[in-house]
C-alpha cells in the first residue's frame, strides 16, 4: 500500500504539487488526470524519488520513501518502476541492453558495467520482450524503432525489474492511436495478471475511463477528484480541465481508440 | 574603425612593440631564414641532401620518440579526463562540491604552461622523455577534462533518467545512459589533442624533456643553420601527415554520428 501524506513540491514560489494526500492499495490501476501543468508528472516523479518532495511524506508499507538514501533508495526504485512519455531509452544501444538496465540494481556492478548478463537475466529480458510481441527486435538499435515499439521496450525494462509498482508518466502522449491501445492494453494486462500496482498519468479522459479502476483528478497541484470512473461526470471533468475540456471530452467519438475487438497484435494481451 | 586603430597604436606603445624597429630589423630575420637554407659550404641545402640530412638516423629516432611521447601523454591524459568529466559535468555530477573541485583541478592542469611542468619533472625525474610524457599528460588531462565535461553537459538527460529510475547505480547510468551519447565526440577530441601534443612535445625538448626538441634547441643555440632547417622540415612534414591522418578519422567519426 502506497500512502502519500500532504506532499508538497515547490519550484521557487510556485507549488507544483500542493498538499496531496492519497492512499493507493496494492493491485489498483489508478489513472491520474488533469490539465497539463496540474502536477501529475511531478507527483509521479516524487514517488520514484527522481525528484524530492519539499515537504510531506510518502510511505510504502513500512518504508518511508522520502527518507531513503543510497542503496536503499535504489532498492526502492527497483521496486517502483517508471515509464516515461519520451520512453527514455538509450537510442544508440540495442533493445536487449536497454531492457537489461532493469536488472542493473540486482546484478553486481562488475557484471552490469561490462554487459555480462547471465543466461537467466537474458532469458528474463527476452521473455519480457516476447510477451510484448517485440522479441524479434532484441538486437536492433533502440532508435531505429517506432514510438510504440520503443514504449514497449521501456515497459519490458520496467518488467524485468520485477517491480511491485509501475508508474507511467503520460505513456501514450507521444503515440498514435493504434500504439496507444497496444500500450494501454499492456499496462492493463500487467496490472490484472501480474498483480502489479499501476499508477498512470493520462491526459485523455476517455482512456482513463476505459482502463482505470480509479481516477484521481489534479488541478493546480491539488487533489480535486478521487473516485471510480463512473463518478467522473462531465461537469466534474469540466471543472478539472477548465479551458482544455473541449479537447479531452468528446462524447460521441472516442479519438485515439480502435474499434472494440480490433486485432492489436499484442501477444501478452491475448493470454 | 578609427577607435580600433587608435587602440592598436596605443597598445603598441604600451607593449613597446615598435613598427619602426620591426622594419629596421626585419632584414635580420629574413637573413636568418636565408642562412638556414644554406650549408656551411655556402651551397643551397637542396643541392646536397645527403650533407643536409647527415643526422637523419638520429633525428628520425628522436622524432619517433617525440611522437611516442605525445601518444602516451595523450592516452594517459585522456584516460584521466574520461573519468573526471562525469564528475565535473554539472548535469550528472554526484555532488556539487565534487564538480567544483574537479573543474578547478582541470583549470590548474591546463593553465600552467606545459613547459613549466616539463621543467619541474626534469628536475624531479631527470632529463628524458619521462618528464615530457608527464607534462603532456597533465596538460591534456586539464584540456580534455574541460572539453569532455562540456560534451557531457550537452547530452539528452532522458536516457540517463531512464536508467536511473530502475535503481541502477550512478556508474551504470553513466555507462549506459550518457556514454553512448558522448563516445564519438570524446574520440574526436582525443585525436585533435594528439595533433596538438605532437607539436607541443617537439618544443618540450627545449628544456630537456626528451624528443627532437633537444637537438633542435641545440642546433639553434650553436648556429648549426642547416641542421635547424633539416629538423624543422622533418617536424613540419610529420605534423602535417599526422594532421591529415587524424583529420580523416575525425571526419569519418562525425560522418558516422550524423549519417546514422
Amino acid at each position: 500500500m502506497l500512502r502519500l501524506d500532504s506532499v508538497i513540491k515547490s519550484f521557487g514560489a510556485k507549488r507544483a504539487v500542493d498538499g496531496i494526500s492519497l492512499v493507493v492499495p496494492s493491485g489498483q490501476l489508478v489513472g491520474v488526470i488533469g490539465q497539463s501543468g496540474s502536477g501529475k508528472s511531478t507527483l509521479l516523479r516524487m514517488i520514484n524519488r527522481l525528484s524530492d518532495p519539499t515537504s510531506g511524506s510518502i510511505h510504502y508499507g513500512d518504508v518511508d520513501v522520502t527518507a531513503l538514501k543510497g542503496r536503499d533508495l535504489r532498492a526502492w526504485r527497483a521496486r517502483c518502476a517508471m515509464i516515461f512519455q519520451q520512453f527514455n531509452l538509450s537510442g544508440r544501444l540495442d533493445v536487449l541492453t536497454n531492457v537489461m538496465m532493469g536488472r542493473a540494481f540486482h546484478a553486481p556492478l562488475s557484471r552490469s558495467l561490462f554487459k555480462l548478463w547471465n543466461d537467466e537475466e537474458k532469458a528474463l529480458g527476452l521473455s519480457a520482450l516476447e510477451g510484448l510481441d517485440i522479441g524479434r527486435l532484441a538486437a536492433q538499435r533502440a532508435d531505429t524503432l517506432s514510438g510504440g515499439q520503443q514504449q514497449r521496450v521501456a515497459i519490458a525494462r520496467a518488467l524485468v525489474q520485477e517491480p511491485e509498482i509501475i508508474l507511467a508518466d503520460e505513456p501514450i502522449a507521444s503515440l498514435d492511436p493504434r500504439n496507444t491501445q497496444v500500450v494501454m492494453d499492456a499496462l492493463q494486462h500487467i496490472n490484472r495478471h501480474m498483480g502489479i500496482t499501476v499508477i498512470c498519468n493520462l491526459h485523455s479522459l476517455d482512456l482513463a475511463r476505459k482502463y482505470c479502476d480509479r481516477l484521481v483528478g489534479l488541478a493546480g497541484g491539488r487533489l480535486v477528484f478521487d473516485g471510480v470512473p463512473a463518478e467522473l461526470t462531465d461537469r466534474v471533468a469540466r471543472d478539472l480541465y477548465g479551458l482544455e475540456s473541449g479537447e479531452v471530452l468528446s462524447p460521441e467519438t472516442q479519438p485515439g481508440l480502435l474499434p472494440v475487438g480490433a486485432e492489436t497484435g499484442l501477444a501478452l494481451a491475448n493470454h | 574603425m578609427a577607435v580600433v586603430l587608435a587602440a592598436a597604436a596605443l597598445s603598441c606603445v604600451a607593449a613597446e612593440v615598435s613598427p619602426s624597429l620591426f622594419f629596421a630589423k626585419i632584414g635580420n630575420f629574413t637573413g636568418y631564414i636565408g642562412r638556414l637554407f644554406h650549408l656551411d659550404s655556402g651551397a643551397l641545402v637542396v643541392t646536397d641532401p645527403v650533407e643536409w640530412y647527415w643526422g637523419l638516423a638520429r633525428w628520425a629516432r628522436l622524432l619517433g620518440e617525440t611522437i611516442v611521447m605525445a601518444y602516451v601523454g595523450t592516452a594517459l591524459g585522456a584516460i584521466g579526463a574520461f573519468f573526471l568529466a562525469f564528475l565535473a559535468a554539472a548535469n550528472v555530477t554526484p555532488a556539487r562540491w565534487l564538480s567544483f573541485t574537479v573543474r578547478r583541478f582541470c583549470e590548474f592542469c591546463r593553465t600552467v604552461p606545459g613547459l613549466v611542468f616539463a621543467l619541474m619533472f626534469v628536475i624531479a625525474f631527470g632529463l628524458g622523455p619521462m618528464a615530457g610524457v608527464l607534462a603532456i599528460a597533465i596538460h591534456s588531462l586539464g584540456a580534455l577534462g574541460k572539453l569532455f565535461a562540456e560534451v557531457v553537459e550537452n547530452i539528452d538527460m532522458k536516457p540517463v533518467e531512464g536508467v536511473q529510475a530502475t535503481g541502477a547505480p550512478w556508474h551504470v547510468s553513466m555507462r549506459f545512459g550518457a556514454l553512448p551519447q558522448v563516445m564519438s565526440n570524446f574520440v574526436s577530441y582525443v585525436l585533435l589533442r594528439f595533433e596538438v601534443n605532437v607539436r607541443e612535445s617537439a618544443v618540450l625538448g627545449f628544456v630537456g624533456a626528451g624528443g627532437i626538441g633537444m637537438d633542435l634547441f641545440e642546433a639553434i643555440r650553436k648556429f648549426y643553420y642547416s641542421d635547424v632547417s633539416a629538423i624543422l622540415v622533418m617536424i613540419v612534414v610529420t605534423v602535417a601527415v599526422i594532421d591529415i591522418f587524424t583529420g580523416k578519422i575525425r571526419h569519418r567519426l562525425i560522418g558516422l554520428v550524423e549519417g546514422r
